[in-house]
């Protein structure tokens, strides 16, 4: 008897789930935010239709903020997946000049992400869209399911949520309507590291420590990636070895220091930390409902 | 507490964790209100490790706040997930929660106890490979105790670990620990649990969770996490069942490649295998077993693959492949257990979408056997399944698919139910065996058929189905038109929903399963009457829409049209012609349909008839068009 490790039975029911969506809806996109979640939800894409690429575009609702090393990625990975890049920047919050020093990490989020998503969704006619959440990150998404409705105004009913027996996936819905699929729900913050480092997933190297240029702002170590970044007077950014648990806006991103510059120094690194990688986004450091309100409003 | 100040201890063991190749169960914790689920799950994440820092100080904070346990970690706190909840301090939904010791993965799902969940413990239950039923040593084994023992032996939860918590609060009484153990068992073996282990514990101070207590030195173990470590994982078990690989998928990127992808529900597949599509019950072998990472010799229970044949045959998504010697069973009419998880009741008689495995088909729900009082086991007589109710009837499918019992395999003996209208999941089912009904009923093969008679007719026979509120005017327009018909010297026949239940249907009222089936038996008579080679008019109110689309799935394409007699319900009333609407208002008429019961407008009728523009005969002037123009009758 084979028995299958914890690592080769989550990659199965990652596919089994992506198949089924592909069977079951009519057109399917897969949002990639170029961070490790994505990374190994492209991964497992890949796999679930191997010989074929997968059959769906990748789409990156971008908020302009990034850093320049996740977007140097982004080609990339298209590229080499074969795969169509859509890339989507919300015209208001262009038009707007929006950006989080000015407006704050809300209005930022709120305008880029939120409505960046939604817009893009309707605007392509996406019927179904893979994210890469997992159900460990949060208190809310502990509930969520697998396949996560949404009304035809993107939002999300935490009260009337589908039931999911077995591996049976309802994936039906009236014109209109989308449904947000995470076939990661299931996996932790050490099972994704694990996976990448044995699947050798490629991932972009600011998870990884290097000496890097941060100024400190309230505790949180921000790392200056481009000229954009307003420096208080006297403010200085200064060269530390730093490493980042958690990808997003780069003035949102909290960076750690730390010395694990190889995936198994990053891995031992995160089994003996005492604080969960959320602590490093500026957006959840509201009140713990926060993340549910979000979602409800159409938030990933 | 003190445990957590040990920082080396904490480190050595969470270092341990995070090996790579591990196993995963999956498991439920069950049990009564305040049994003290949320605090043993919160117990195991945080002896795991599996709590952050930054987390056990919000917990830290908001036990303080708004905890229970009087300032001290309440881990309950950790799993009530949404905020509707923690208001109201009830967790009402599944959460999923996870933790890993150094040979395990653990995902947890904490299902509540709460009377009206009985939907969520099942869902919970349903990927389980063990469960952990709470029983508070205190209170012993209760009627919720008992009524989640029965969900998971239902559900096919093969092990059991009963953990007897609070033991701290009855003196680690042995004698009390045993009473409980002794009461348990007799139930147990009642139901069908064969694997049961007794454990006693104590949440909130971790007594044998991870390491045997000098509390209970007359308790050999083993502990709650020995247990967990090594109880058997259902996919194990699975291989050495027979082969079942569900296609989900049929991969054709170029000409040269055709691959069916699916995961394995059980067994193991080898290249070279000689395998069964079913239920067709074609045969072939397997060539490759492909993945990214290059072909594989075989694949276990569990997986998900890619194979391809050596001889090509018709494979589609829903088929199972086997191997050709142990194939599963294939029917179109089962009998199966159904847990009722809708807001709206389960009415016989009723179609709704079926899925099973990778196949979804259509199923009419068959009178109902029996439902089962979870607490007593008790058989009673049911006209219907409410919400959370479980009970056992026959389906009836629209095409055969394979299957195996669900006490089998679960996973090819698993069905969803799926309402047609809102689409939302409103069943859960295990199928018990095929139906013989229709294997010994044979259709009997007639040589004067429905084309025999349509032609000595001169005319194609059809339904014309009327529906709309009481007093629209379909038995009046109905009427005219049949009129017209006979004239032309056509064979029609006029189905009143009055007359009807003068006779046919005088056994039923106007409930919502009644009405149901006075659809039913007047969709077959026309039915019937079709074949016939007649043209039936059906006059009925029939507010349903998943009833009247039954109605048109039992006779051929084209020979069905649907016409909406649309009266505005002001107008109808105004008319009121039999007095009815006055006593509906009255309140001496109940369930009338526009006043206290729903009416379905159709979504796209063949005909519609707006009654506040055409009159009767001009709207029997326009059908009998519709029908020169579509064939049936000779046009002009």
């Amino acid at each position: 008897m084979i028995s299958l490790t914890h690592l080769q039975r989550l990659e199965a029911e990652s596919i089994h789930i992506m198949r089924e969506v592909v069977a079951e809806t009519e057109k399917p996109v897969m949002l990639y935010s170029i961070g490790k979640d994505s990374a190994v939800m492209l991964h497992l894409a890949r796999k679930a239709f191997h010989p074929a690429p997968p059959p769906f575009p990748l789409l990156h609702v971008d908020t302009t903020w990034k850093f320049r090393e996740m977007y140097a990625m982004r080609e990339r990975t298209a590229r080499e997946a074969g795969m169509e890049l859509l890339v989507y920047r919300n015209p208001e919050a262009l038009a707007l000049g929006i950006n989080p020093f000015t407006h704050g990490a809300a209005v930022h989020t709120d305008m880029w992400k939120t409505q960046g998503l939604k817009n893009a969704l309707d605007e392509y006619g996406f019927d179904a869209a893979f994210g890469g959440a997992r159900r460990d990150e949060e208190k809310s998404r502990a509930k969520e399911r697998v396949f996560s409705f949404r009304t035809s105004r993107h939002h999300w009913d935490p009260k009337n949520q589908r039931p999911e027996l077995w591996n049976l996936y309802n994936a039906r819905k009236h014109q209109g309507e989308s449904v947000r699929v995470f076939p990661l729900s299931n996996w932790t913050e050490l099972d994704i590291w694990q996976y990448i480092h044995i699947e050798k997933v490629p991932i972009v190297s600011l998870y990884l420590a290097a000496e890097r240029p941060v100024v400190e702002r309230n505790g949180v170590l921000i790392m200056v990636d481009d000229e954009r970044m307003p420096l208080a007077p006297g403010e200085r950014p200064a060269m530390r070895r730093v490493r980042f648990r958690t990808l997003g806006c780069y003035p949102l991103t909290g960076a750690v220091e730390s010395t694990a510059d190889t995936l198994p120094a990053v891995i031992r690194e995160m089994v003996l930390s005492r604080t969960s990688e959320r602590q490093g986004r500026v957006i959840d450091h509201d009140a713990s409902a926060s993340m549910e309100k979000k979602k409800q409003e159409g938030y990933f | 507490m003190d445990r957590i100040n040990d920082q080396a201890s904490i480190d050595a063991a969470a270092s341990r964790n995070w090996s790579a190749a591990k196993g995963l169960l999956r498991f439920i914790t069950c049990g009564s209100v305040d049994d003290g689920k949320s605090s043993l799950i919160g117990r195991l994440l945080f002896e795991s490790k599996a709590l952050f820092e930054d987390q056990l100080a919000v917990l830290a904070d908001e036990s303080k706040r708004i905890g229970t346990t009087g300032g001290d970690l309440d881990f309950a706190l950790l799993l009530d997930g949404l905020a509707a909840e923690r208001e109201q301090g009830i967790t009402i939904d599944v959460a999923y929660r996870f933790f890993a010791t150094e040979r395990r993965k653990f995902i947890v799902a904490d299902t509540p106890g709460h009377e009206q969940y009985t939907r969520n413990m099942v869902t919970g239950a349903s990927t389980a490979d063990a469960a952990v039923i709470l029983v508070d040593a205190r209170k012993g084994v209760l009627t919720q105790t008992r009524r989640h023992s029965y969900l998971v032996s239902l559900l096919g939860i093969r092990h059991i670990a009963v953990a007897v918590n609070k033991m701290d609060l009855v003196g680690y009484s042995a004698e009390r620990f045993g009473e409980i153990q002794r009461d348990f068992a007799g139930f147990a073996e009642r139901i069908g649990l064969a694997d049961v282990v007794f454990l006693p514990i104590s949440a909130v101070n971790g007594d044998n969770i991870t390491a045997v207590s000098a509390n209970t030195p007359w308790f050999r173990g083993p502990t709650l996490i020995d247990y967990l470590e090594t109880v058997e994982v259902d996919d194990d078990r699975m291989q050495r069942a027979p082969l079942r690989l569900p296609v989900q998928w049929v991969n054709r990127p170029n000409l040269d490649f055709r691959g069916f992808a699916g995961q394995l529900a059980s067994g193991v597949l080898k290249r070279g295998d000689r395998i069964q599509v079913n239920p067709a019950g074609t045969q072939s072998t397997i060539r490759r077993i492909v993945t990214s990472d290059g072909d594989l010799d075989e694949a276990v229970a569990g997986q998900s693959v890619t194979v391809t044949l050596s001889e090509e045959i018709d494979v589609s998504r829903g088929d199972v492949l086997s191997h050709a010697d142990a194939p599963p069973a294939a029917s179109d009419q089962f009998e199966a257990a159904v847990v009722w998880l809708g807001d709206q009741p389960l009415l016989p008689g009723r179609s709704y979408l079926m899925k099973i495995g990778a196949k979804t088909a259509t199923a009419s729900i068959m009178p109902l056997k029996y439902k089962i009082n979870v607490n007593t086991l008790e058989h009673l007589a049911a006209p219907r399944l409410e919400s959370n109710e479980i009970g056992v009837c026959g389906l009836e499918l629209d095409r055969t698919v394979a299957f195996d019992a669900y006490s089998e395999n679960r996973a090819t003996g698993a069905f969803i139910l799926i309402d047609r209208i809102n689409n939302n999941t409103v069943g859960a089912g295990m199928l018990r065996f095929a139906l013989r009904r229709s294997q010994n009923v044979h259709w009997q093969a007639l040589d004067v058929n429905k084309a025999a008679r349509a032609g000595l007719h001169g005319h194609s026979p059809c339904v014309l189905w009327f529906t709309g509120l009481s007093g629209a005017g379909k038995s009046t327009i109905a009427n005219l038109v049949e009129k017209r018909l006979h004239a032309l010297g056509l064979h029609t026949y006029l189905l009143d929903g009055d007359n009807v239940r003068h006779g046919l249907n005088r056994d039923l009222g106007f409930t919502d399963a009644d009405r149901v089936e006075n659809i039913r038996r007047v969709a077959e008579v026309a039915k019937l009457m079709v074949d016939a080679g007649l043209i039936v008019l059906v006059s009925f109110i029939s507010p349903f829409r998943n009833e009247r689309r039954m109605a048109r799935a039992l006779v051929g394409d084209g020979e069905f049209l649907e016409v909406y007699v649309d009266t505005p319900l002001a107008v109808a009333e105004g008319r009121d012609v039999k007095g009815l609407y006055k006593k509906a208002r009255d309140g001496q008429l109940k369930n009338f349909t526009g006043i206290d019961s729903p009416y379905e407008a159709p979504e796209n009728p063949e005909i519609r008839i707006d009654t506040t523009r055409v009159d009767a005969p001009a709207a029997a002037v326009e059908i009998l068009e519709t029908l020169g123009r579509r064939g049936i009758i000779a046009a002009g």
